[in-house]
């Protein structure tokens, strides 16, 4: 596959050719609108450098991506467990074919070498192959028979929660969206990523590669912009049915206070997360609601 | 003749098995012990509206106390403890409530208004077993599934309902003790004499002072005791507004909350369901504990083709209710709890006739004292009644009809609850089809209000979050 | 007794045996655990005193007192009979029962030791328990007893055709049967223990009651299980189901293992709360057994004395 040109660097100096550059957008609803506000924001490089304009998403933005995500959210969840797994894993040979695009793209983003940049589009692309493996496999693992006293069939099955509203860590703009996207649309919840505010590319590449990998529109729905904007009505919504805080920071208190008036689901941020460890289950089991089925045994 | 042969005389359970004392203290560090404050709260027996006791209402100095002995016991002994040896604690006091089921049975009876039948062969037996189901867990929680080494998480803050006052109470506390976890417990302010009495079996059983407290009294108690820093985990299993106050106060601290709330449950009837039994599953669902049950089917969904003819067995199935005495073992239908209850529910079915829906209850007399309301069915609801909506917690039934499977499922779901719902269809394959798509933690198909320790119970979106029971309950008291 | 031919079926629904089979089949289903689970809640009701001394006399009104022995001989009968009669002859408040059942041939023997009792003559017809022979021996079988002065016949069903799906062979044998019966009233056995789930009971109650049954009855007695409360509740919702479809009221006899009080006690709660008071009356409601009536006896006397009673003071037969 020839190298794709990255379109923040500047253009070559050839003569009478002037570089078409990307405009970056939001993903909604399996397309890429611009924001309703028609408001942008600058991104800069790690080094201060001026790399595009990123849209600035609005709370209706976030409206509309929360609208998306309820309705793919039927579909999606009623895939069979193989079909997601197929949809994730093609998710990571997207991503694979475009893994120098991203290395370009982390590394104008957080500085370093480009060697470090690589390893974790590396670890991103595994973390989808990870999930991917999942999808099947949590219905097994975390449900089961239960003995009750009685002639009863009794069977506890976890089930997606419905629309999880994720803050993408601030600081792993790649690896780290990943880990907090995947393990929610694989166990069949829909998503609205706010993604981080700083490096908020490698996000809207990311969502090119998801809008060519067969994942119905509306499954992720990708916000760049201002955390303390959208969070709160997010955490307002009464359509959320979870959140996931990683990126919230010093917000996140005040978020699951909000959160708490329609009894939301919350991940609390975590101190000092490891992106490159093993995650185990541990992002998805918070967003799985299990439900218990009885059925009487008789002739 | 044959209407004067069978009038069932009174059957009356024995009071005299349980002695009540006068008043009681708070229990805190293995020993009765007097609040900080005067005040106090008198329970009443709502089926006569006598004062059975009164019993102390702790403060906020006391929740201190009763922290700092349940954080000392968690450090120096239970934390600690062998798995194997918590397990045996557990099994003592499982057999001590079996033993002592009888006189349990009619005290919670007294205090709660609800039927000893119900008491005597629900409320007791499920609360031993709940005992028995987690002591065996204790020393094979690698097994759980929740990682190698799943630690407790401390102290745990717990406040209970008075629907199910010790079975809550076993609910709440096996699991926690179990796991390594040390409790104080708050029951509710109409029905702590149970959560008393099991004071005194933990003191019979020999547990650890500190391991279990209890501390009665009323919302302040409650807020102070879930909001205490000194805990690390909070429990609740009550009405949803409480239950967003509670999330709320735990918010950004850390501590871990697991949540048991309201519902509105809906019991979908489908045309070729065993109609004889779908009938007893209607009455089971709504009447059972005098619809004092979070996950009552407080919605009858039934299909449009059959409505007539179910509604008719209903009704003449409702008339066979006996309403009366808590304490006669013929009585289907106790005391409302509470008069705070008894107005609320007196509110709603109001309101349910205001907007045009037709209500009906057997003819049916009501004891002159005492806090009743007679089981009731209203037809002619639609989904934007009060009544369709509402969480009543009372003997009140909301009909309303479907045409087809998906009408069935979107008004089931078209809830802001989903703890419940149950589905009543001969057909397997309909069956698992509604059971997937209903949006509530626990399906009954062809049965309703079934509860078993090894089964996990809890609901969706406003119903609350986290399990309680089974192999699933043991996640909310420890840190995998 | 209202007319049967208001509840016969509709001719072209007994036309062929596939549509009496898609009748049959329409009817609404059994689960079995909940039909358990309500008998069992209602076998915890408390009846006392007052209740417990009317459901004792009650039981003993609707007895069938039986014996259906190979080794059943006149004097046998006779004392069956006497016991029939005068339950206890210690006290003459006991009601007499409501009939003796016996085998065809020994009905006239019966007939003559209950003449002026009031209590009636029940026999079992049709080759019971069985019911493996021509029609026209069950028929034979049948008009003899009749003809004998037995007052009840208690035929059995066809269980072989039933299960091989030939209801159709069922409901004309019984309609044959009914009319060989003439005045005698017709108990219909379904033995349940042989049609093993309860759709198959409520199936066979519907068949019978619309070939003309006057009663609808468990059991033979010779096959386990006989009579239990949930196959009898499910006798009880067709009996109530069939009168408010077509108006006439058809009677229910549990035959077979109850033995104690407490369980004759338990089936009048069941009659009480599932058909209703209408059905608490030995016109509509009867209890197959034997040593059955010696504890209602023994209990009533309890009420009666506040002493437990023993059996060697009741007579044995």
């Amino acid at each position: 596959m020839p190298r794709l040109r990255k379109t923040t660097e500047r253009a070559p100096a050839a003569p009478g050719r002037l570089a078409v550059r990307k405009t970056y957008k939001l993903y909604v609803n399996g397309a890429f609108p611009r924001s309703e506000s028609g408001r942008s924001y600058p991104v800069t490089s790690a080094d201060g450098r001026h790399l595009a304009n990123a849209a600035l998403a609005s709370r209706k933005d976030a409206r509309d991506a929360v609208v998306a995500a309820r309705k793919a959210f039927g579909g999606w969840s009623g895939r069979t467990a193989y079909n997601r797994g197929q949809i994730l894993y093609r998710v990571a040979e997207m991503l694979e074919g475009r893994a120098a695009q991203f290395a370009d793209e982390l590394l104008a983003a957080e500085g370093g070498t480009r060697a470090k940049a690589e390893e974790l589009v590396a670890a991103a692309i595994d973390r989808w192959v990870y999930y991917a493996g999942w999808t099947d496999k949590i219905v097994q693992v975390v449900g089961n028979a239960n003995p009750v006293s009685g002639p009863y069939f009794n069977q506890s099955t976890p089930e997606p929660t419905g629309v999880v509203a994720v803050f993408a860590p601030q600081d792993a703009p790649l690896l780290g969206l990943v880990s907090v996207i995947a393990p929610v649309i694989a166990a069949g919840s829909t998503a609205v990523v706010v993604t981080s505010e700083r490096a908020p590319l490698p996000a809207v590449t990311l969502a090119e590669v998801l809008a060519t990998s067969d994942l119905p529109g509306g499954v992720v729905n990708i916000l760049t912009g201002r955390v303390p904007e959208l969070a709160p009505h997010l955490a307002a919504h009464a359509d959320v049915n979870a959140l996931d805080l990683t990126g919230t920071g010093d917000l996140a208190r005040e978020l699951e206070e909000t959160a708490a008036a329609t009894l939301k689901r919350v991940l609390r941020p975590r101190e000092d997360e490891d992106w490159t460890a093993d995650p185990g289950l541990s992002r998805i089991t918070p967003f799985l609601e299990t439900k218990t089925v009885w059925h009487p045994v008789g002739v | 003749m044959a209407d004067q042969i069978f009038e069932y005389a009174p059957a009356p359970e024995s009071r005299s098995v349980v002695s009540i004392d006068p008043s009681y203290e708070l229990f805190i560090d293995g020993a009765f012990t007097p609040a900080s404050g005067d005040e106090r709260i008198t329970t009443l027996n709502p089926a006569d509206e006598e004062p059975l006791a009164e019993v102390a209402v702790a403060t906020s100095a006391d929740v201190d106390r009763a922290v700092a002995a349940a954080r000392r016991a968690f450090d120096e002994v239970w934390g600690p403890m062998p798995g194997a040896e918590r397990g045996k604690y557990l099994f003592r006091i499982a057999r001590i409530i079996q033993e002592r089921s009888r006189e349990l049975a009619v005290l919670e009876s007294l205090d709660n208004g609800k039927p000893i039948k119900e008491t005597r062969d629900v409320d007791l037996p499920l609360a031993a077993a709940h005992f028995f189901y987690y002591a065996g867990w204790a020393d094979k929680l690698p097994h759980a599934g929740l990682g190698p080494d799943p630690r407790p998480l401390g102290v745990a803050a717990q406040v209970i309902p008075w629907n199910f006052p010790l079975l809550m109470l076993a609910w709440k506390i096996a699991p926690a003790l179990a796991t390594g976890n040390t409790v104080v417990l708050k029951p509710a302010e109409t029905t702590p004499l149970t959560a008393l009495a099991f004071a005194r079996i933990c003191q019979e059983a020999e547990l650890p002072p500190g391991v279990v407290n209890i501390l009665t009294g009323a919302g302040a108690t409650g807020r102070a005791l879930v909001a205490h820093p000194g805990t690390d985990k909070v429990a609740f299993t009550g009405s949803t507004e409480v239950g967003r106050e509670i999330a709320r106060a735990v918010a950004g601290t850390g501590r871990r909350l697991t949540l048991e709330l309201g519902g509105k449950g809906a019991n979908i009837v489908f045309d070729d369901a065993a109609i004889d039994q779908a009938v007893e599953g209607i009455v089971t669902g709504i009447f059972f504990n005098q619809g004092h049950v979070c996950c009552a089917g407080s919605r009858l969904l039934v299909q449009e083709s059959i409505a007539d003819e179910l509604l008719e067995r209903l009704k003449a199935r409702v008339e066979r209710l006996r309403l009366g005495d808590p304490l006669d073992k013929n009585t289907d239908i106790g005391a409302i709890n509470s008069a705070a209850q008894l107005a609320r529910i007196r509110d709603l079915a109001r309101a349910g006739a205001e907007e045009q829906a037709v209500g009906w209850s057997p003819a049916c007399e009501l004891p002159e004292r005492g806090y009743w309301f007679p089981p009731t069915v209203f037809t002619g609801v639609s989904q934007a009644h009060r009544i369709a909506r509402e969480e009543i917690f009372g003997p009140v039934l909301s009909v309303l009809t479907f045409r087809t499977p998906d009408e069935a499922i979107a008004k089931a779901n078209n809830t802001p609850y989903g703890l419940s719902a149950g589905v009543w269809t001969e057909k397997g394959s309909r069956m698992l089809w509604a059971a997937n798509r209903l949006r509530a933690g626990v399906i009954w198909s062809n049965t309703f209000n079934k509860f078993d320790p090894a089964s996990p119970f809890g609901g969706y979106k406003e119903s609350g979050y986290g399990r309680e029971g089974g192999r699933h309950g043991l996640e909310a008291y420890v840190n995998a | 007794m209202p007319d049967t031919a208001v509840a016969a079926l509709a001719p072209d629904i007994a036309a062929s045996n596939t549509s009496l089979r898609a009748y049959l089949h329409g009817l609404p289903g059994v689960d079995e655990v909940g039909a358990r689970a309500r008998a069992a809640d209602l076998a915890t009701r408390s009846i006392k005193t007052t209740a417990k001394r009317a459901a004792i006399d009650l039981a003993i009104r609707m007895v069938d007192l039986t014996t259906l022995e190979g080794a059943d001989t006149p004097g046998k009968v006779r004392a069956l009979c006497a016991k029939a009669a005068l339950p206890d002859p210690q006290d003459r408040s006991v009601p007499r029962v409501a009939a003796v059942c016996v085998y065809p041939d020994l009905v006239a023997t019966a007939v003559s030791a209950l003449a002026g009792t009031g209590v009636g003559v029940a026999s079992v017809a049709t080759a019971f328990p069985s019911g493996r022979a021509p029609l026209d021996a069950k028929l034979s079988d049948t008009r003899r007893a009749v003809v004998d002065g037995a007052t009840e016949i208690d035929m059995v069903i066809d269980r072989g055709a039933f299960l091989s799906g030939d209801y159709r062979k069922v409901y004309e044998e019984i309609i044959a049967v009914k009319d060989a019966c003439g005045a005698a009233h017709l108990k219909v056995i379904l033995e349940t223990g042989e049609l093993v789930t309860y759709d198959n009971v409520r199936r066979a109650s519907w068949l019978a009651m619309h070939a003309g049954a006057d009663f609808i009855k468990t059991s033979t007695g010779k096959v386990s299980p006989a009579a239990t409360l949930p196959v009898t509740l499910v006798m009880l919702e067709a009996v109530r189901d069939f009168r408010a479809a077509t108006g006439r009221q058809v009677g229910v006899k549990p035959a077979g293992g109850i033995r104690a009080t407490k369980d004759a006690v338990r089936y009048l709660v069941l009659v009480n709360e599932t058909a209703g008071p209408d059905w608490l009356d030995p016109v509509w409601f009867r209890l197959g057994a034997s040593s059955l009536l010696n504890d209602l006896l023994m209990q009533r006397t309890k009420l009666t004395t506040g002493a437990y009673q023993g059996p060697d003071y009741y007579t044995l037969d």
